[in-house]
């Protein structure tokens, strides 16, 4: 079988509408949720952002993702460590501040890590991620897995050095990483329009590192699973790496702490009409594969889940402050000197 | 003026390099080399050969593009591989210090230990009175001392070359090796064979009793000329050589001023939080009793490094000021003789 054609096949095989992708978009957007009113409770420590509005990305590529791939993101990164299978319980117990917390209390919200599950971690500081999805790109390649690294990033990353100079990396070794940038149209408060010199932020920039210029609808999960699909596809065969711009809308504000104010009501009211969830629910409905009471089950049985496991969380001890001491160095330690 | 270990040409500092990272791409095809021109051998020599014995699938050329280098070099540490990533010259690590200090440094902790990150990042440093200047000359290594979760390795002559970067590339977590370019002619006698030297073991150059000189890098050849200075005027030096700052083998040096009771410090970095205060405040917090007297610090002045010979000269940590810091503990100094030359500027 030629390289065409199994590629081709995969393609086929992940178009299909799946009403247990919806599930998974709908326990996101209630985990999202429900961190947002932990937050407004003063339960969650520090700062919480949240990709509400944009889960379809990474639920579509999580379901694009086999056992053995990697994925690695930002600070507003929930939804793609859930998206790998990461377990929501140990998230909340990060995000609450309690033993046994996915990051053992020393990441929080911006640093959510599922290891086991494929996800590398999220990051704070905008763009270093992107050099860092190359060297676990670069290992398969050099270790001739089969297997490719997904990149989350946001609209404002491409102004910074790091975003030039990882994918410049990544186009000249041929890596199989596809870049996946995730615009919702603001950098923290600042529209993106205005803080870059053409239309889009990444599409436009994909010449330069001889990469085709890819847009999809971020809020149309059959499309994303269509489009990042293909370029997952085309990394995993040795067609080197791809840049893709998959348009979307952040619902709330920068972080929970944030109102958005700054957004006018007329574009929020434009993109909640182009809810994620909205949109799949409507395809599934009108290819008969869901109805509106088994969606509305779906919604029900996600938030009874999610308050149940907040209960059991909330109720956990926090961890041990010896903890502190642990995990600098990988025999556990923290000692510098004898 | 060379030293005895020097004249016997067998091992350059700069072979030593060299010799490491073939010694243990032998022993561990996970390791892999990743830097400017490397593949051609990289600018100070130092990976000559490495891509005619390991292929290309193992040296890696890349752009000039040092975060992109650092990144690369981690994620494949996380993904299970050994890269050492060269950055030519030390000075440049402010170009990827993100990578260095924000990712490289903390990822395994803020991830409660989900990720090992096994990585090497070399290059050469240091001042050394080579005319390098301002941009190419620094010793950087008390920039990454300020970073918990990097250890940092500054050998001092060619056997330590080779075998602290082998125990380096063995090690579990991120190391900076700093390669003092002024040594890389250095050439001394090293037994034939595999050499490792284990990380945060300080080696007593010479032993003395009426004062400890400890020096890193190129700085422990200044200690040991001014040990042999101080010989002829009948002050009996002990030389103390770091090889790491961390892990920092301070023991070594606590037990020294237990025996003399005096210490002296020279370092090449600027004076302004070099990594010999810290050194030199544990002494003071943890064997003040022993003291006979303050520790002093010779250190490089608190400006970027000039070119003209003169005033490199000016600026130099010498075996004379060594040699004056000396005789300031000792009580025993000219009152215009003091450690720093420049103006008010202790430290
Ligand atoms: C290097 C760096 N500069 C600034 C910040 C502060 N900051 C955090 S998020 C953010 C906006 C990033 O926008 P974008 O890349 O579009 O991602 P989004 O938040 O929209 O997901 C900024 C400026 C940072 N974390 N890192
Ligand atoms: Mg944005």
């Amino acid at each position: 079988m030629t390289q065409e054609t199994v590629a081709t096949r995969r393609f086929v095989e992940g178009e299909g509408l799946n009403v247990e992708l919806f599930q998974r978009l709908v326990f996101t957007r209630r985990f999202l949720e429900k961190v947002d009113t932990l937050y407004r409770q003063g339960r969650v420590r520090g700062p919480a952002h949240l990709g509400l509005g944009q889960e379809a990305i990474a639920v579509g590529v999580g379901s694009l993702l086999r056992p053995g791939d990697r994925s690695i993101g930002t600070y507003r990164g929930h939804a793609h460590a859930l998206a790998r299978g990461a377990s929501p319980e140990s998230m909340l117990r990060e995000l609450l501040g309690r033993e046994g917390g996915i990051c053992a209390g020393k990441g929080g919200s911006m640093h959510i890590t599922s290891v086991e599950h494929g996800y590398y971690g999220s990051y704070a500081i905008v763009g270093a991620h992107l050099t860092i999805a190359n060297g676990l790109a670069w290992a398969d390649q050099i270790q001739r897995n089969d297997a490719v690294t997904v990149c989350f990033f946001g609209d404002g990353t491409v102004n910074i050095g790091a975003f030039h100079e990882a994918v410049t990396l990544a186009a000249v070794w041929k890596l199989p990483v596809v870049f996946v940038c995730e615009n919702n149209q603001y950098m923290e408060y600042t529209p993106i329009s205005a803080m870059i010199p053409t239309a889009r932020p990444a599409a436009d920039k994909a010449a330069a590192y001889g990469m085709t210029s890819i847009v999809v609808d971020g809020n149309d999960l059959t499309e994303v699973r269509r489009v990042i699909g293909a370029a997952i596809e085309d990394a995993r065969c040795g067609r080197g790496p791809a840049l893709v711009e998959a348009d979307t809308y952040r619902l709330k504000g920068h972080s929970a702490a944030d109102a958005g104010k700054y957004r006018p009501a007329e574009e929020v009211e434009r993109w909640r009409a182009r809810d994620p969830l909205l949109v799949y629910r409507e395809q599934l409905i009108a290819a008969e594969l869901l109805d509106d009471s088994a969606a509305d089950q779906m919604w029900t049985d996600a938030r009874d889940e999610l308050n149940a496991l907040t209960e059991v969380v909330l109720k956990a001890p926090p961890p041990d402050a010896s903890g502190a001491w642990t995990d600098l160095w990988s025999d556990g330690s923290s000692s510098w000197r004898n | 003026m060379e030293r005895r270990e020097f004249i016997v040409a067998q091992l350059s500092f700069r072979n030593a390099v060299r010799d490491a990272l073939a010694q243990e791409m032998r022993r561990d095809e996970r390791v892999i080399v990743l830097g400017e021109d490397v593949a051609i051998g990289g600018v100070f020599k130092t990976t000559a050969g490495l891509l005619d014995e390991f292929g290309s699938r193992r040296v890696w050329d890349t752009p000039i593009c040092e975060q992109a280098i650092a990144g690369a070099a981690m994620g494949a540490a996380i993904a299970g591989l050994r890269p050492i990533a060269e950055i030519m010259f030390s000075d440049f690590y402010a170009t990827c210090w993100d990578q260095v200090v924000n990712e490289i440094a903390k990822t395994r902790y803020m991830t409660g230990g989900q990720v090992t990150i096994p990585l090497v990042l070399r290059g050469a440093n240091g001042f050394g009175s080579l005319g390098f200047g301002s941009q190419h000359g620094q010793a950087c290594e008390n920039w990454v001392m300020t970073v918990p979760g990097l250890k940092i390795v500054s050998p001092a002559t060619p056997a330590e070359m080779k075998g602290l970067l082998a125990a380096a590339i063995q090690d579990p977590d991120p190391v900076l090796v700093f390669e003092h370019k002024a040594l890389y002619g250095a050439v001394e006698e090293v037994p034939d064979g595999d050499l490792v030297i284990p990380l945060g073991r300080a080696r007593t150059v010479r032993p003395g009793r009426d004062v400890t000189l400890v020096g890193l890098s190129i700085t422990v050849r200044t200690c040991e000329e001014a040990a042999e200075r101080l010989d002829a005027q009948g002050i009996s030096a002990e030389v103390i050589d770091l090889r790491t700052l961390v892990p920092l083998d301070a023991q070594a040096v606590l037990e020294s001023v237990a025996r003399t009771h005096r210490l002296v410090i020279a370092e090449e970095n600027p004076g302004q939080l070099g990594w010999g205060a810290s050194l030199s405040s544990i002494v003071v917090e943890e064997a003040f009793g022993e003291l006979a007297g303050p520790p002093v610090r010779v250190s490089g002045g608190n400006i970027p490094y000039p070119v003209a010979s003169v005033l490199e000269a000016e600026v130099a940590v010498t075996p004379d000021r060594v040699v004056r810091a000396v005789q300031q503990v000792l009580g025993i100094s000219a009152p215009t003789a003091t450690a720093v030359p420049q103006p008010a500027a202790i430290n």
